[in-house]
């Protein structure tokens, strides 16, 4: 091998390094650029949920025809998201509803730390197919809740079970997650989450 | 490059002492240092999954922690894949790329030094992420491999500690990445065209281009996590606005081609190794080539198909069953190639051979059964059972980690210039392939009657398939012995290999390999040979 094909080598070497760093790079970007491309996509296409569940209050047009020939039973649950000092429950753990009516069920909740936190529930519903049918007419979980240091409150959710749910579908569970909305707990806990 | 002039100016062996190793710029020593860490770590990763599969001789909780177990489970799979099969896979690149293409090292000797030397230090983060939460250090990582959001944001010190062993792997894999592209593009022999090279060379080509494209990705992944978990950032944590499934989209953008990552260099390695004992050319070299191509672009666009359980549209999971699919077409024709190849060849039964064979059909078993999780209201079934486990262990193990042994058999006469005993070598793939096999054919069964992955107790009904398992396991593990003693045996001696190894090196595939010396002298191809 003479100096020149070397030099030759070192050049080519160069362009090639060049632009394999230059898609290491561009990809570690893509990586980020995938939240606001997942979040812009989604939104528009709607292609990462089978069926929107929001907390938002019903706008569809709900059926106003009771189908008195069943039951259903709804059974309520309430989960706390990871290090939020609160308590929170459902008061009625289930409740045999019949599709069509209107039904009122109240949550407790108590923040237990000494300072106030902003909290957002952030409901589901199984199984999913159920998710199109349940409406929210009034939800706690429309608004963010600020409980003071030691406040307690009783929380309101007004639902109507349409007349259109699958007939096979006879228990639906609908569970709410209440988050820390400024994260304030994790933050103070520096990540580690005591138990 | 100085470096090079250097070399020419004066021949000289190998250093001696800890700086050869340390200090080595010298592909060989480099491939050899990346293999023996591979193993070593092979041990580590096989002694957790010993753990594991006593844990689940019976049914109830014996030996550890739910916690540990899964901790074990995480762990187990991070270090075969990340610290086994694609150290391994380097390992191979790095010595047989440059004799394959005729170039005298490695594209850049010192980053080569470099990328094989953050392993260490990755693995003793990796092996720190398992020690801290014995010392305070909060929850283990009991998330699995995928490191998933919430739990993983959840977890203790132990995270922080695999998130920056990902990191480190990353840049040592995608500098390993950009050295070896570099080698192949701009330093063959004058020639050997694109078009020439040994299907080997073309396989780490298409790895370490897929490995630039998603490591990056995958780094910038756990990065998220890592932000979310101390700077109080929202990326995956729903509680501030973020979308934990956005993680899930993110890990299996990287999580999927991984998978190609570390069966592409295997592939390659069969189709070295059935010429050789068929004593025929490779059947089909250019389909081949497409097929890995193929395979490439398909494996980037088909993530979501681990994710069908997440609730994405019916339009959505319809395109990803769609594509997954599809992708059995090149990888049915890499099995064509090899069937062909094989047919009416004048076939021997080496141990590499019979390793070859074993993938061929087994990894067709791993496909089967990858084309009915493809399948969306199948794999809703399927979903998170041992049906998975089985899958992608048969996929895994021949696809990429028999590669490996048959790889490591093909080649140490090569490396040592010593013949491996063929006896004690057809033994170890009988004992390995029945251990296999009793290890994760059962689990086919236990998956679909529905026992769940990562879960350290299971029902009473599965206590004979899960027996059954733990045995196959502990044989499996315990032919590993076998295969340490054999290496170490030919290492130290034994028949005296020659130039071309195998007699059908000549007629199969006469590669630039199988003309230097056996063992090959510290420098070769100092001046490049010419190739017609």
């Amino acid at each position: 091998m003479t100096i020149e094909t070397n030099s030759q080598t070192v050049f080519g070497h160069r362009r090639t390094i060049k632009w394999l760093l230059i898609l290491a790079v561009g990809m570690f970007g893509f990586g980020f650029a995938m939240v606001p491309l997942y979040k812009l996509v989604c939104s528009v296409t709607g292609w990462n949920s089978i069926d929107s569940n929001s907390a938002q209050a019903s706008t569809a047009d709900i059926s106003q025809e009771i189908d008195l020939d069943r039951t259903v039973t709804v059974t309520f649950d309430g989960t706390i998201n990871a290090g939020l000092p609160w308590e929170f429950k459902p008061l009625v753990r289930k409740l045999e509803v019949t599709p069509g009516k209107s039904y009122k069920a109240d949550f407790y909740v108590k923040n237990y730390s000494n300072r106030e936190i902003v909290g957002q529930a952030i409901p589901g519903i199984t199984p999913w197919q159920g998710t199109e049918h349940f409406h929210k007419t009034e939800c706690f979980c429309f608004t963010q809740q600020t409980l003071a240091a030691g406040e307690s409150r009783v929380m309101p959710l007004r639902f109507t079970v349409d007349a259109r749910l699958p007939k096979e579908i006879k228990f639906l569970t609908l569970s709410y997650t209440l988050m820390d909305t400024d994260r304030s707990a994790l933050k103070a806990n520096a990540g580690l989450v005591k138990h | 490059m100085s470096d090079a002039i250097t070399h020419e100016a004066h021949h000289h062996g190998p250093p001696t002492g800890a700086k050869r190793w340390l200090y080595s710029t010298n592909h060989k020593d480099i491939g050899t240092m990346y293999l023996i860490f591979a193993l070593i770590m092979l041990f580590l990763g096989g002694a957790m999954a010993m753990v594991i599969r006593a844990e689940l001789w019976m049914p109830g909780l014996q030996l550890v922690e739910p916690d540990f177990f899964n901790n074990l489970v995480t762990n187990h799979a991070l270090i075969m894949v990340f610290a086994v099969v694609m150290p391994a896979g380097v390992g191979l690149a790095n010595w047989m790329i440059p004799l394959m293409i005729g170039a005298p090292d490695m594209a850049m000797p010192r980053m080569n030094n470099m990328s094989f030397w953050l392993l260490p230090p990755a693995a003793i983060l990796l092996v720190l992420s398992m020690i801290v939460p014995f010392f305070g250090g909060g929850q283990t990582v009991n998330t699995g491999w995928t490191l998933y959001p919430p739990l993983s944001i959840q977890s203790g010190m132990g995270m922080d500690f695999l998130i920056f062993t990902v990191h480190i792997l990353g840049v040592s894999s995608i500098m390993g990445s950009i050295n070896i592209i570099t080698t192949i593009i701009n330093m063959r022999a004058p020639g050997m065209n694109m078009m020439k090279m040994p299907i080997f060379v073309w396989s780490w080509f298409f790895t370490a281009l897929l490995l630039i494209v998603i490591m990056p990705v995958f780094a910038g992944g756990v990065t998220m996590l890592l932000f979310d978990r101390h700077f109080g950032t929202s990326f995956f944590d729903a509680a501030g606005g973020g979308d934990p499934v956005l993680f899930q989209h993110i890990f299996w953008f990287f999580g999927h081609p991984e998978v190609y990552v570390l069966l592409l260099p295997s592939i390659g390695v069969l189709g070295m190794i059935i010429p050789t004992f068929s004593r025929k050319p490779l059947f089909g070299y250019k389909s081949l080539v497409y097929g890995m191509a193929v395979l490439y672009g398909l494996g980037l666009i088909v993530w979501a198909h681990h994710q069908y359980t997440i609730g994405m549209s019916i339009e959505t999971t319809t395109y990803f069953m769609i594509g997954t699919i599809l992708i059995s077409i090149p990888v049915g024709l890499m099995i064509f190639n090899f069937i062909f190849t094989l047919w009416k060849g004048s076939i021997t039964f080496e141990t590499p051979m019979l390793f070859a064979l074993a993938i061929i059909l087994m990894f067709s078993f791993a496909g089967t059964t990858g084309v009915m999780l493809a399948v969306v209201p199948a794999d809703l079934q399927y979903h998170d059972t041992y049906f998975v486990v089985a899958h992608f262990h048969y996929a895994l193990i021949p696809g990429s980690l028999f590669g490996l042994y048959a790889a490591v058999f093909f080649w140490m006469p090569k490396w040592t210039g010593h013949m491996y005993n063929e006896r004690l070598g057809k033994i170890f793939f009988w004992w390995t392939t029945i251990g296999f096999n009793l290890t994760f054919f059962p689990q086919h069964f236990s998956g679909l009657a529905g026992m769940p992955r990562r879960i350290v107790d299971y029902n009473m009904i599965f206590t004979e398939f899960n027996v059954m398992s733990s045995v196959g396991a502990f044989a499996f593990g315990l032919s590993h012995l076998l295969f340490l003693y054999i290496i170490i045996k030919t290492v130290k001696g034994g028949e005296k290999a020659t130039t071309e190894v195998w007699d059908g090196s000549s007629i199969g595939y006469a590669g630039l390999e199988w003309t230097v010396p056996s063992p090959p002298p510290f420098h070769t191809f100092e001046k490049a040979p010419v190739v017609k």
